[in-house]
């Protein structure tokens, strides 16, 4: 709140979200709006059916091919960092480092701004712009991974566990579990990164996406498709959704060594019950100390939690002496693969 | 120890019983001693000391992270010592800091070009064997500090490994068998060769090394009271029972109880397991009772007035690590013998079978040991009687009959045609597929879990299914696939890995026996239930009533 107590930037919650007043839009709406700014083309963020929708131009190209050309009324391009009137609010869009495209959502008005996280990570990455921190009175954050035991680790190294294994398993087939957009794109760029240069094989549900990546510049190496192969593929990397692990779509692997990728495999039993032998510590938001970091960064007074566990995350800001307040945005599923 | 901590992680991941003794030989070759030897013993018999490690632990954590932090996180993970070991905060170096760009992970030494797996024992700054002995120094009370110390050294995996040895709680899926499976297999031994002279053995077990590497003789146990591998038997198929010649085999009953070997001398009684767990802390009347010097092997019942209770109540007996008198008085452990590997100190195992009966009786009339009674002989010589007796016999402890060759010395494993078991036909109950689940591991994609049920009248007269039993087994992989197809294209409701079907389709389940229980909805329990056959040909509704089942329970 400002002093007036009005809210900073204007910025409430309804029905469908998050809502900047002075601007008229919403932010990630899980309901169709007339005017929606999409952080990030992931399915719960970018929903279809909005009249107007504002997003960076490559999070456009990844919802018209997730959800088809006129999945919106309207599209508007804004590039990071350009800024952009709408009525006595200035909105810029700077990177966040969580996907290809992904950003954060910087609010100036009257003197007072706001910056909604949408999802995000620091951890370097070769497919997405690293994140930007901006300063600010207001921070709107995530927290997936908002509990102390969550720590990620390095990528270099959970790929090093990988190309391990592959090397330590010829007669096997590796069968990578990670979500299809942001992940995949980004792990087979990092094992191109280690040297890995054979062909990796593809789900059908990975194809159209990382054919996306390369159109908009992204190089990664030479894909097959799973379909396609004349054999069981053993000694292979074959990436699929995480649905595809257990599912009868793994018979045509040699004994697949099940790897996932995910922030949850840092817990022990969750990567056992999905029968993951090969649990890779990788993920697409901030771990613990990065929220900590982040939020202490911005300098903001004011903290909003949007989802994720929020509870821990609250208290945690309570006590760095600022104020946090939980909106328990319904909508933003958590997602296995996250 | 960043190599023991990485055994455990892997075999915590490893569902392939091949693969974890991959891991764990590959681990016991490339680690010297004695750090490998504490390795054995965590992964057995546990370490030798107990401390109050939760209170510990929680003592330590209230003074380095917020209490609400902390219930958080362990209301998550579920497990304390592994919450512990994933929010420990070290002070390492490259700690994250404030700052957009600072990597988000920074704690422990496994940065970017360490090698994996990680490299042995000796060059770690902290060696499990340091470990062990500073434990073995350590007052109770000063456990925390020298807690704190490691757990700051450590990283995430490291804290958690030092963190299950000091619980002994592993879970990582590896029983003790296994583990001293792989040690034998270091010298292509058998896992026998090490059970015979492991409980005369201590850890770090220098001497056991030493002679599996062929550098030193075969560890001599003495008079201690060790295991000596079981003689088993073999089912008797129909082409056996055809081929056989019964005057060269004696004949007795198969008790339902469990196989235990009695090894008492010095005034010392261990009574062990037929996988060579030592389980006398459960037995006091037992093993208090026996003053003798002898190795036997025999049938462990609970037996009321000569009388053989149901094996429901031997249960209840086992798997306890103290007992209280009520339980000693409601069920009774006895012994009923039926052979003899040594009397007073001479080792009988060379002596055929019915030399070493002889001397077991001629034992048993002298010594009168208590609790305990010989197992009888059929004295049957036709094959077509001993048959009828076989199909006619379903008194409650008995499972069906021993044919044992007369000139068999007692030898360990399970050699062929010396030690026939012939169980009695199981019963069978046509019942109706209710749920099935995903299995495990290679059967992660297929439904392989059946849960069963029988049909029973409620108080409105209608009719309904309640289940009766589950079992994943007894079907070919070709009638594996067919199951799977007919579950996904008669679901009725999905509720994760479980599939609720319509209740058309029959398995014949086959069981050795039923019980009453007051666990299960339907009021019994079976035992070891498998899939006999599907029955394509049979609707739901023809199956077996509830009634029927509960007709075929044991009473004693």
């Amino acid at each position: 709140m400002k002093k007036n107590g009005t809210p900073i930037a204007g910025l409430a919650v309804d029905s469908a979200g998050l809502y900047c007043a002075p601007g008229g839009f919403h932010v990630d709406p899980t309901r169709p709006v007339a005017r929606a700014v999409i952080t990030h083309g992931h399915a719960d963020h970018a929903r279809p059916g909005h009249g107007a929708v504002l997003a960076t131009p490559d999070t456009i190209a990844i919802v018209k091919t997730r959800l088809g050309e006129n999945a919106a009324g309207s599209f508007q391009a804004l590039p990071y960092g350009e800024p952009l009137d709408l009525g006595g609010a200035t909105v810029r869009l700077v990177p966040a480092g969580h996907i290809l495209g992904s950003a954060q959502v910087v609010i100036d008005h009257r003197g007072a701004r706001a910056v909604i996280s949408g999802d995000y990570k620091l951890d370097p990455d070769p497919t997405a712009a690293p994140f930007e921190l901006v300063r600010c009175h207001l921070f709107i954050t995530e927290a997936t991974f908002g509990l102390p035991v969550f720590r990620h680790e390095p990528d270099a190294q959970e790929i090093g566990k990988l190309l391990a294994s592959v090397g330590a398993n010829r007669d096997r087939t590796h069968l990578v579990g990670a979500y299809g957009l942001g992940k995949t794109q980004r792990l087979i760029a990092l094992l191109r990164a280690a040297g890995y240069d054979r062909p990796i094989w593809l789900h059908g549900a990975n194809q159209a996406l990382c054919e996306l990546y390369q159109s908009r510049g992204i190089d990664l190496g030479a894909l097959a498709h799973v379909r396609d192969a004349g054999n069981k593929l053993p000694g292979e990397i074959v990436f699929s959704p995480p649905s595809a692990l257990s599912d009868r779509w793994s018979r045509r692997l040699t004994e697949p060594v099940t790897a996932f990728a995910s922030g949850w495999m840092r817990v022990r039993a969750r990567a056992r019950q999905k029968g993951v032998e090969l649990p890779l510590v990788i993920s697409d938001h901030c771990d613990w100390p990065g929220l900590i970091a982040t939020v202490a960064a911005t300098g903001a007074e004011e903290i909003w939690v949007t989802h994720g566990r929020e509870e821990a995350l609250v208290h945690q800001i309570g006590l760095m002496g600022k104020r946090g307040r939980a909106l328990a945005l319904i909508g933003y599923e958590e997602n296995e693969g996250e | 120890m960043k190599a023991f901590a990485h055994l455990l992680d892997r075999l915590s991941y490893s569902p392939s019983r091949n693969a974890k003794l991959r891991l764990m030989r590959d681990y016991f070759r490339s680690t010297p001693d004695p750090d490998r030897g504490w390795a054995l013993a965590v992964l057995t018999d546990g370490l030798p000391f107990s401390f109050p490690l939760r209170r510990t632990l929680m003592d330590l954590m209230a003074r380095r992270m917020d209490e609400e932090l902390f219930r958080l996180s362990r209301d998550y993970v579920g497990d304390t010592a592994e919450t512990i070991a994933l929010v420990w905060d070290a002070p390492g170096p490259g700690q994250a800091g404030a700052g957009g760009s600072a990597p988000a992970s920074a704690i422990g030494d496994d940065a970017a070009g360490a090698p994996w797996p990680p490299t042995g024992e000796e060059t770690d700054p902290l060696r499990l064997s340091e470990v062990v002995s500073e434990l073995a120094l350590v007052g109770r009370n000063d456990l925390a500090p020298r807690l704190e110390a490691w757990l700051d050294q450590l990283d995430a995996t490291g804290r958690w490994a030092l963190l299950k040895l000091l619980t002994g709680a592993l879970r990582v899926g590896v029983s003790a068998r296994l583990a001293k499976a792989a040690v034998a297999e270091l010298a292509s031994f058998g896992i026998d060769d090490i059970e015979e002279i492991w409980h005369g053995l201590a850890p770090p077990y220098l001497a056991l090394f030493a002679w599996l590497e062929g550098r030193g003789p075969k560890p001599d146990v003495g008079k201690a009271l060790v295991f000596r591998p079981l003689l088993l038997s073999h089912p008797l198929e129909a082409a056996d029972w055809a081929a056989l010649d019964l005057s060269l085999f004696s004949a007795e009953w198969k008790w339902d109880g469990i196989r235990v070997q009695l090894a008492a001398g010095d005034g010392k009684v261990n009574l062990f397991s037929r996988s060579g767990e030592d389980i006398s802390s459960a037995f006091p009347d037992l093993v208090g009772a026996w003053h003798f010097d002898a190795v036997l092997d025999g049938e462990l019942l609970v037996v009321r007035d000569g009388q053989v209770a149901p094996f429901n109540d031997l249960q209840q007996r086992l798997n306890r690590k103290r007992v209280n008198k009520r339980q000693l008085e409601q069920f009774p452990a006895h012994v009923r013998l039926y052979d003899a590997l040594a009397l007073s100190g001479e080792d009988l195992r060379q002596l055929p079978l019915i030399a070493r009966r002889a001397r077991l009786e001629a034992w048993f009339a002298r010594t009168r040991p208590a609790h305990c009674d010989l197992s009888e002989l059929i004295g049957v010589s036709e094959k077509a009687e001993l048959q009828r007796l076989w199909s006619q016999t379903r008194a409650t402890g008995i499972e069906g009959i021993m044919l044992k060759r007369r000139d068999s010395a007692y030898v360990a494993g399970r050699p062929k045609g010396l030690w026939w078991k012939w169980k009695r036909a199981p019963l069978t109950l046509d019942c109706v597929l209710m749920y099935a689940q995903r299995g495990s591991g290679k059967r992660s994609s297929y439904y392989s879990d059946y849960t069963f049920g029988a049909w029973r009248t409620i108080a409105t007269g209608a009719v309904e299914l309640v289940p009766v039993g589950k079992a994943y087994f007894g079907f070919t992989d070709k009638e594996l696939l067919e199951i799977d197809r007919w579950v996904r294209t008669h679901t009725v409701e999905s509720f994760g890995p479980v599939r609720a079907v319509e209740p058309e389709l029959v398995f014949e389940v086959a069981f050795d026996a039923v019980q009453k229980s007051t666990r299960h909805k339907s009021g019994v329990a079976m035992r070891f239930p498998r899939i006999h056959r599907i029955r394509w040909d049979k609707p739901g509704a023809e199956a077996d009533r509830l009634e029927t089942l509960m007709a075929m329970v044991e009473e004693p």
